[in-house]
């Protein structure tokens, strides 16, 4: 589709609409924030939507500029940011074929849930509050995505961190939502930890922050051998996994995906937004755009297939027993994003942000939907009290079955194509890992059509569980709900067999991905390639559908036909269901042993290091020569000190004279 | 110019102090902010004119003062001194704004003693000749000691006696240090001093004798113990100057004395400084965990974050001598700057906070409040904004310096580097926990439901804040640029052994 551009192609000053993309959301989100009474409610709504169409707009212009038409990729300072000797950090823009994607997905799905909001948060009291939060959202992910220099990716990284600590305790009385952001926010740290290193190791080794200086000098980094933990690594190993452990906590990879489940304590707009759409997908993007130092380190690739593989099938399989909608969903995006992950691991960075893209429209769609039968039933979450609402909500159920059919990659609808090129990919590539996590992307498929059918089944067929109160005042979303539901229903269905092929197989990318020569994990597939339709068809015959049609009909089997029945396999596998309830134990062993430990330590530091050791004795009991000289001082009054002050320094002036006198020669 | 800044606030203060009994504290309170103003906005007129290009002093002055010893009135700032000086007349004209709520008798007094104070901490900074330093650096704890001791908590008396025996012993061994060191060269001049060529054997003692000085004033574990109970027992103002400004007092030590008058005694001892540095802040990060006290976490918090201030001095040492890695030695200085020039923000705002809660509850348990956000709104906004820069955000004036810190520090070790960066972890833990129950929750306690929000007069002083957190956060380079150049020199002078 579009030519790779040449480096002469490089354009370096930024447009004022490239300004206007970032900053008319955050101007819109001031504005709304600081004068929440001067606006009203229809102000700020008015003035936030106002500003996200705008930027989606624009974002669309540069995508049809930079990746329709194939123009020059833009890579442009805009600020100095600090000026040191042999450094300089600056401010500016990237905008290439995979930043351009990146922003209209960001302000597509961004003005969906702006719409949506107003809707949704209606009765809300911190309505105009909300609106700030989302625009600022919108403008800080974009300061992330479209950054040319490491520094302020960070910036952007941390500052969507922060609209989503925001986010997540958005209703501050909850005792749950305000454990849940602190979670959210300190967990992420962890991974920004590890991430500020990588970002320290690639400055050392390359001298710059900037994205382009750094990939031009990226070789040296497999050059150098270094041995922090006693085992000798490439430095290109030690920075990419570094770097990589930034992307677990923002992509929610296991160890440090405990935080996401916890954020649907937010309302569900952002959820949608943050915590599906765009948000944790940040992780992808970043190994994405530094696919020229991950691809300099096999070890750093295997050590993200395995992480995304188990993230994939293993919280996957806590979708399938929880009861809260919100929950599910969100165990579904975290398997989702380990298929990403993975996709990074093997190589195939395209087929990555081909599912980032496609499931960004997919479960921003089913996040919306649940949100929509959530205040349908006036904020029930519990799937055990719902049931046979496809005649209540019709148009929630019909756009949801869509997300449904993308989510479990059924031939056709757009999750099919990216899933399966994640699939072959893994198959096709040659790491260490790579079995395993070609395993576990294929039981995933079977896992990701049980959760999903399940909840499609316990919410919109069978029996109602509703209370016969709430139903009768149960209904259909309004417009401003339902009409963005069928705008991400459109994507969710088509974008995968648009973008497929130049995705996949094309150009479409230009350099802004990069694999190493002799590394081509989507060849076989490109074999096999004879355009979407026939792709299409060859779906129906392969493993990944059949095991979907079996998650499917297991779904159907226990949920419609059985009702009764999974009640009594968990009663019967008393152990595997506890440890699925317990979530494999890392919530428990993170607040009993993690939490509390540091907070012991602190405390026993504290108790015994300062206050016993160094007060007590060290400083040969200066506690108590202080209270000493306090007990004397108390019958001098205060101006005891005041008087010593004084004394000092005439005593001084007099030693000065004295020593002058007998010690200076002239 | 310098003699302006430095005598206006000194006699305003006592102006202010003196006829303070006699006239009403409004009228006190105006004299007093129109004096701190001046100061300010000479201040400002100083950054102005001053040429960040040169290396070299400025606004040099220059008086005989004791000829028969060379003492002299030698005044003169550089890149170094600069922005602390402004850094201190833009604190002293928030403290002075805010006085009026949380001081209850004897205002005059109080306002004259916080001008008396911001004058002499500007002749420290100012002073080229060791004996004029040496006497502000005196006298400028002689109004902190009255402000503790007179407007201070319960046991001010135990927390006055526990600060005055620590830098009172750090500050004898530096005269001692000055006066031999004025022995050797003949001169008081501290640029004199830093020609000085000395044996290493000399500059160790020397170094000692310095550190004891500046490392209770930064504080350096483990004689920071001090701190913690000088701050609880401050009143608000006396808290926000004392970590605002005199902590960096010791930073500025090290700048001036320290690493150019002794460097390769710096780089003998640079790795138990850089150990002492990462116990700072780790350890005791670790510590304001466990705190129960609000001041007593801030206070502990200040403690961790000027580790990283020490820790950019002396990593300087790892890459001084080393060409290639030049520029690390510039990002790493330039980072313990900036994160001193910072830290004054936000630990000014963080104490302000304080301060704002204090007044209205009389107390500073963090059990005590809870839900603080439904009856204070925009309070709790501003306390949010604070508690992120404090955990370093991006985007706020406490990344920067961390940030340069932490990536000069790889370049030395990674473990270095790993273990500073906990401190992302660790200072997000202790001071979003802190924010969680203070700010956030149902109403706890019927005293909390009846908290009036921020008046006009707090407003004003937590946005000056605000705005300098956020715009140095997002636009570094003024600060940076100021020092920029005096900075490269100090790390072109350390780089060369002074060992004749």
């Amino acid at each position: 589709m579009t030519p790779v551009p040449a480096v002469s192609d490089v354009v370096n000053t930024a447009s004022v609409s490239h300004l206007i993309i970032v900053f008319a959301p955050l101007l819109a989100a001031i504005l709304a924030g600081l004068f929440q009474e001067a606006l009203g409610r229809r102000g700020a709504h008015r003035v936030t939507i106002g500003a996200v169409g705008l930027s989606c707009l624009l974002s669309l212009k540069v995508f049809w500029d930079v990746v329709v038409l194939g123009g020059p990729v833009v890579d442009a300072t805009v600020y100095t940011w600090a000026q040191l000797p042999g450094l300089a950090i600056e401010v500016g823009f990237l905008i290439d074929p995979l930043t351009a994607t990146m922003m209209v997905v960001v302000t597509f799905v961004s003005l969906m849930v702006h719409i949506y909001t107003i809707g949704y948060m209606e009765e809300d009291p911190g309505y105009q509050r909300f609106f700030a939060y989302i625009s600022l959202f919108t403008f800080s992910m974009l300061m992330l995505v479209m950054a040319n220099n490491l520094m302020q990716l960070f910036f952007g990284w941390e500052a969507v961190g922060l609209v989503s600590y925001l986010l997540i305790g958005f209703w501050f009385r909850k005792p749950s939502a305000i454990h849940a952001n602190l979670k959210a926010f300190l967990v992420n740290r962890v991974g920004d930890f590890g991430f500020l290193l990588g970002i320290a190791g690639v400055l050392m080794y390359t001298g710059s922050l900037h994205y382009a200086e750094i990939f031009a000098r990226a070789g040296e980094l497999t050059a150098i051998e270094v041995a922090p933990f006693g085992v000798p690594v490439t430095v290109a190993t030690l920075v990419c996994i570094c770097l990589f452990i930034g992307a677990m906590g923002k992509s929610a990879q296991v160890p440090l995906h405990v935080w996401l489940p916890d954020s649907m304590e937010g309302p569900t707009p952002i959820s949608a937004l943050i915590h599906a759409a765009t948000m944790v997908t940040a992780g992808i993007f970043m190994v994405a755009r530094l696919s020229p130092l991950f691809e300099l380190s096999e070890t750093a690739l295997s050590f993200i297939l395995v992480i995304g593989a188990t993230t994939t099938l293993f919280m996957g399989l806590l979708g399938v027993v929880q009861h809260d909608i919100k929950r599910v969903v969100a165990y579904s995006t975290l398997s989702q994003l380990g298929y990403m992950t993975v996709a990074l691991g093997a190589s195939a960075y395209g087929a990555a942000i081909f599912h980032l893209v496609t499931h960004a429209f997919f479960k921003a769609l089913l996040f919306l939907a649940a949100g929509s039968v959530i205040i349908g039933l006036h904020h029930e979450q519990d799937m055990r009290r719902m049931g046979g609402l496809w005649r209540v909500m019709p148009i929630t159920w019909a756009t949801s079955v869509v997300g449904t059919l993308a989510l479990v990659g059924f031939p056709g609808f757009a999750g099919f194509y990216s899933k399966d090129a994640i699939i072959e990919a893994v198959n096709a590539s040659p790491l260490w890992g790579s079995d395993y996590a070609a395993f576990a992307v294929l039981a995933s498929v079977f896992v990701t059509s049980l959760y999903s059918f399940r909840l499609l089944f316990l919410v919109f067929h069978g029996q109602s569980r509703v209370d016969h109160h709430t139903l009768e005042h149960a209904h259909e979303s309004p417009a401003v709900v339902t009409w963005p539901l069928v705008l991400l229903a459109i994507p969710s269905v088509v974008a995968g067999a648009v973008l497929a092929e130049p995705m996949l197989f094309g150009g479409y990318f230009g350099a802004a991905l990069h694999v190493a020569d002799g590394r081509e994990p989507l060849h076989e597939l490109a074999h096999h390639w004879h355009g979407w339709f026939s792709f299409l068809l060859h779906g129906f015959t392969t493993a990944p559908f059949w095991l979907m049609v079996g998650g499917a009909a297991l779904a159907w089997f226990l949920f419609l036909a059985r009702p009764k029945l999974p009640g009594r396999i968990a009663a019967g596998l008393r152990p595997v269901d506890r440890l699925l309830n317990e979530k494999y134990g890392f919530d428990r062993f993170n607040e009993a042993v993690l939490a509390r430990g540091t907070h012991a330590m602190g405390t026993g530091l504290w108790g015994v290091g300062d206050v016993f050791v160094i007060d007590g004795m060290l400083v040969n009991g200066s506690a108590r020569v202080v209270s000493l000289v306090a007990s004397v001082v108390r019958h001098v009054q205060s101006g005891f000190l005041y008087h010593y002050a004084f004394a000092m320094i005439i005593g001084l002036l007099l030693l000065l004279v004295v020593f002058g006198r007998v010690t200076t020669p002239f | 110019m310098l003699s302006l800044l430095i005598w206006l606030p000194i006699f305003g203060g006592l102006y202010v102090a003196l006829l303070g009994s006699r006239v009403a504290p409004v009228h006190a309170e105006r004299d007093a902010i129109a004096i701190a103003a001046l100061t300010f906005i000479a201040s400002l007129a100083l950054w102005a004119g001053f040429d960040a290009t040169r290396a070299t002093m400025q606004y040099v002055e220059l008086l005989p003062w004791i000829p028969a010893l060379n003492v002299n009135y030698h005044l003169g700032v550089d890149g170094i001194a600069l922005p602390l000086i402004v850094l201190t007349t833009f604190s002293t004209l928030l403290v002075i704004l805010a006085a009026g709520a949380s001081v209850h008798g004897r205002l005059a007094e109080y306002l004259g003693a916080f001008l008396v104070l911001a004058g002499l901490m500007i002749g420290v900074f100012a002073a080229l000749d060791a004996i004029l330093f040496y006497v502000f650096w005196e006298a400028m704890l002689i109004p902190m000691f009255l402000v503790i001791g007179v407007w201070g908590g319960p046991r001010r008396v135990y927390a006055t006696i526990k600060f005055f025996l620590y830098t009172f012993l750090g500050s004898v061994l530096m005269l001692i240090a000055l006066l031999w060191l004025y022995f050797q060269s003949g001169t008081f001049d501290i640029l004199g001093m830093q020609q000085q060529p000395l044996s290493l054997d000399a500059q160790n003692l020397i170094f000692w004798a310095f550190l004891a000085a500046f490392a209770v004033k930064i504080p350096m574990w483990p004689v920071h113990t001090w701190l913690p109970d000088a701050h609880v027992e401050a009143p608000t103002g006396g808290s926000v100057v004392l970590a605002a400004i005199m902590l960096k007092m010791g930073g500025y030590g090290f700048l001036r004395f320290s690493l150019p008058i002794t460097p390769d005694a710096c780089r003998v001892w640079a790795p138990l400084m850089i150990a002492l540095s990462l116990v700072a802040i780790v350890y005791v990060g670790l510590v304001a965990l466990a705190q129960r006290d609000m001041k007593k976490l801030i206070a502990y918090s200040s403690i961790s974050h000027m580790g990283f201030v020490t820790l950019g001095f002396f990593v300087v040492f790892a890459f001084a001598t080393v060409p290639a890695a030049a520029h690390a030695a510039d990002l790493a200085l330039a980072g313990a700057m900036f994160q001193m020039i910072s830290h004054g923000f936000i630990s000014a705002a963080m104490f302000l906070c304080v301060g704002v809660l204090y007044d209205r509850m009389h107390s500073r348990e963090i059990s005590a409040y809870g839900g603080v956000i439904n009856p204070m709104p925009r309070f709790a906004a501003f306390m949010l904004l604070f508690a992120m820069a404090n955990a370093g955000l991006p985007g706020t004036s406490g990344f920067v310096g961390e940030f340069m810190v932490i990536l000069a520090a790889f370049q030395v070790d990674f473990w270095i580097a790993l273990l500073a960066a906990t401190t992302l972890i660790l200072g997000a833990a202790y001071t979003l926990w802190m924010y969680k129950r203070v700010a956030f929750g149902e109403v706890a306690r019927p005293a909390v439901a009846a908290l009036k929000d921020i008046t006009p007069r707090e407003h004003l002083v937590l946005t000056s804040l605000a705005a300098v957190v956020l715009l140095f956060g997002i636009w570094p380079a003024p600060i940076i640029d100021t020092s920029a150049a005096s900075l490269h020199e100090l790390v072109q002078q350390v780089a060369r052994s002074k060992i004749p």
